[in-house]
């Protein structure tokens, strides 16, 4: 069946629901409005205010209070408007969050997915358009995850859901209405692992969330020029599936890194440095990275799309790095 | 209140007392280490409150919790060892003074981050009212907090959503060296707290009868399913700040005043006065105190260290594999 990405998200967020009654949805403009993107239409009328909370404005209480509530037994989901916004509970969501089972000893866990959406694109300028995922995947104690495909949006959620530490789930705001092929029988699918998304033996593209199409574009391009790109959707931000993307390098030799942050200290960053630190003398070109400058997202459209790692980019670094 | 409630309330007090009393000597003999902060003056407070609840409830707690870990239920012996950093300390160790937690007996810590605690709180109740369970969750943490912006987030949504949560300011009058009023426009707490809507009332913290009445009184009316209550606790540490205070911002005379509403002295000569304490009876709880602290010293001192090589254990939870 043909479904957008939004779609699969509410899917997943219904059988959640659905499945373990001590899931329930909270955050704001979740109920009443639908959700600030859609994705929570229609289960306030399906599942009732109990289960689908709107909140006030207080990013802080809501995001502690899904901690809280996760200590207590239940498995809640919190949804941020986007990640500009979590900064608001950046104290809960690593002071708490991701240090309560370390500093407890190993007593308390917090069970928690909170999603957000991330990224640019859409013209809503430096407020509204960051891509801080990378930020958050520096944390121990936190999963991230970014789902860029439909069968991801439909099927991250349930094993994030299971998984007994705190889940960050970043959907990029791009993607809501993407529509795509999803099987009947989708259920979860794993988020331990980075997956291939194209075969190519020339060189590899990592992208990971919103920049997976656009490493896939490019890989088309360059294939109408005969340079046949392996791309590899990350997926899991944290941890990173180093073997798959080393792997990938071991056999292409030629490594280009697609992230829609900035590139000083990014998740670009991380991967380059991993990449030198185990797999150098494998490389047969310098590592390229494409990422976004470094300036505040800017409103107008030209300044916005010279602003991000575009498919033009990622092929032009492919070509460098083939030769 | 019957004797025996007066007589647990004079233990509590003087087994926080003196345990602290003797933290200091260790903190200078460097055995414990780290920050440390001391509750000695805020004691009626930690026996009042936490005396009043049950086991089922919930308590989310302050960097300034001894008091309140020793009111709980939690063992000398695992306070003290966590303080020398050792696995049998109620944190194993990875947490310190700071960071105190027991999760069997619901104390959810030991937050060193001022007002952090709140949202855990609101959260902690939001999890026992959706399940249905006649729980109340207590949230302790002082008058700095009042300051911070998840403050009144979370008094507002606690109000908002009619939430089984105990709010209990101990307002000690100053935010580590910043008096209250010269950090807040409006020093009245409870009054602020009456703003969200839930009933708010100011207590004689230096008197734990006060305490223990008006936590009593908030936590029938929560359980009754009313909505968060909010208690302002009136009271004053005797102490520096932490070991690293030299107490620049406040006068020696004041603190002199202070110490003349010591509750444990005060408690005493009140039961004394009607006729429930002997001195041969508070000697008896004195020594119990003393023997008490001793094995438990003994106990932290025997511990073992967690061994370098689970470093990074309970970062994520433990698969079976």
């Amino acid at each position: 069946m043909t479904i957008t990405y939004r779609e699969a998200l509410r899917e997943a967020l219904r059988e959640a629901l659905t499945e373990d009654e001590r899931v329930f949805l909270m955050g704001e403009d979740v109920g009443a409005y639908g959700g600030c993107f859609g994705v929570s239409l229609g289960l306030l009328e399906e599942f009732g205010p109990e289960r689908i909370r709107d909140t006030p404005l207080s990013e802080s209480a809501f995001v502690g209070a899904g901690i809280g509530a996760a200590l207590g037994g239940m498995r809640p989901i919190v949804e941020i408007m986007t990640v500009n916004f979590s900064l608001l509970a950046l104290d809960q969501i690593i002071n708490n969050a991701a240090t309560l089972r370390h500093m407890s000893g190993g007593q308390l866990g917090v069970p928690l997915v909170i999603r957000m959406t991330t990224g640019a694109g859409r013209q809503l300028a430096a407020q509204h358009s960051h891509s801080l995922e990378g930020w958050y995947a520096h944390i121990p104690g936190l999963r991230i995850i970014a789902p860029a495909t439909i069968e991801d949006a439909r099927g991250m959620l349930w094993t994030a859901l299971e998984d007994p530490d705190p889940v960050l789930l970043f959907e990029h705001g791009s993607l809501y209405n993407v529509p795509g092929e999803l099987a009947a029988d989708a259920a979860a699918v794993d988020i331990d692992r980075a997956a291939i998304r194209r075969a190519g033996g020339d060189v590899t593209l990592v992208g990971y969330g919103g920049t997976l199409r656009t490493a896939l574009t490019a890989a088309d391009e360059l294939a109408a020029d005969g340079v046949e790109a392996e791309v590899v959707d990350l997926r899991t931000l944290r941890p990173l599936d180093e073997d798959t993307v080393l792997d990938s390098v071991r056999r292409t030799h030629r490594l280009v890194i697609v992230d829609e942050g900035w590139r000083t200290g990014s998740l670009s960053a991380e991967i380059a440095a991993r990449a030198a630190e185990a797999a150098l003398y494998e490389l047969d070109a310098p590592i390229e990275r494409v990422c976004t400058a470094e300036v505040p997202i800017p409103y107008a459209k030209q300044l916005e799309d010279a602003a991000l790692p575009q498919a033009a980019d990622v092929v032009a670094a492919a070509r460098r790095a083939v030769g | 209140m019957t004797t025996k409630h007066r007589e647990d309330l004079l233990r509590q007090m003087i087994r926080i007392r003196r345990f602290e009393e003797r933290c200091v000597e260790l903190y200078s003999s460097t055995k414990i280490r780290g920050f440390m902060h001391l509750y000695i003056g805020e004691e009626a407070v930690a026996a009042g409150v936490l005396g009043a609840l049950g086991p089922s409830d919930a308590v989310v707690s302050t960097y300034r919790e001894h008091g309140h870990a020793l009111a709980r239920g939690i063992s000398m012996e695992a306070v003290l060892a966590e303080m020398y950093g050792r696995t049998n300390g109620c944190s194993r160790g990875r947490g310190g003074s700071m960071h105190l937690f027991d999760a069997g007996r619901r104390f959810y810590g030991g937050n060193a981050i001022v007002g952090g605690g709140l949202p855990l709180a609101v959260g902690l109740a939001l999890a026992s009212a959706m399940r249905g369970e006649p729980v109340v969750t207590a949230c302790l943490f002082g008058d700095g907090a009042v300051a911070e912006g998840e403050f009144h987030e979370c008094l507002n949504l606690a109000a908002l959503w009619r939430l089984p949560v105990l709010f209990c300011c101990e307002n000690n009058l100053y935010a580590m060296g910043t008096a209250l009023a010269r950090a807040q426009a409006e020093t009245d707490l409870a009054l602020r707290a009456s703003s969200y809507g839930m009933p708010s009332w100011p207590v004689d913290g230096m008197d734990p009868l006060a305490v223990a009445a008006a936590t009593e009184r908030a936590v029938e009316s929560i359980r009754g399913g009313s909505g968060p209550c909010f208690l302002e606790l009136r009271t004053y540490r005797f102490r520096a700040h932490s070991m690293y205070d030299a107490e620049r911002y406040r006068d020696r005379a004041e603190v002199e005043r202070w110490k003349d509403r010591d509750p444990i002295p005060r408690l005493a000569a009140l039961m004394r006065e009607d006729g429930e304490l002997t001195d041969a009876e508070l000697e008896t709880i004195e020594s119990e105190v003393g023997d008490e602290l001793t094995a438990a010293i003994a106990a932290a001192e025997a511990g073992p260290f967690e061994p370098v090589s689970d470093l990074t254990r309970f970062v994520y939870a433990e698969h079976a594999s």
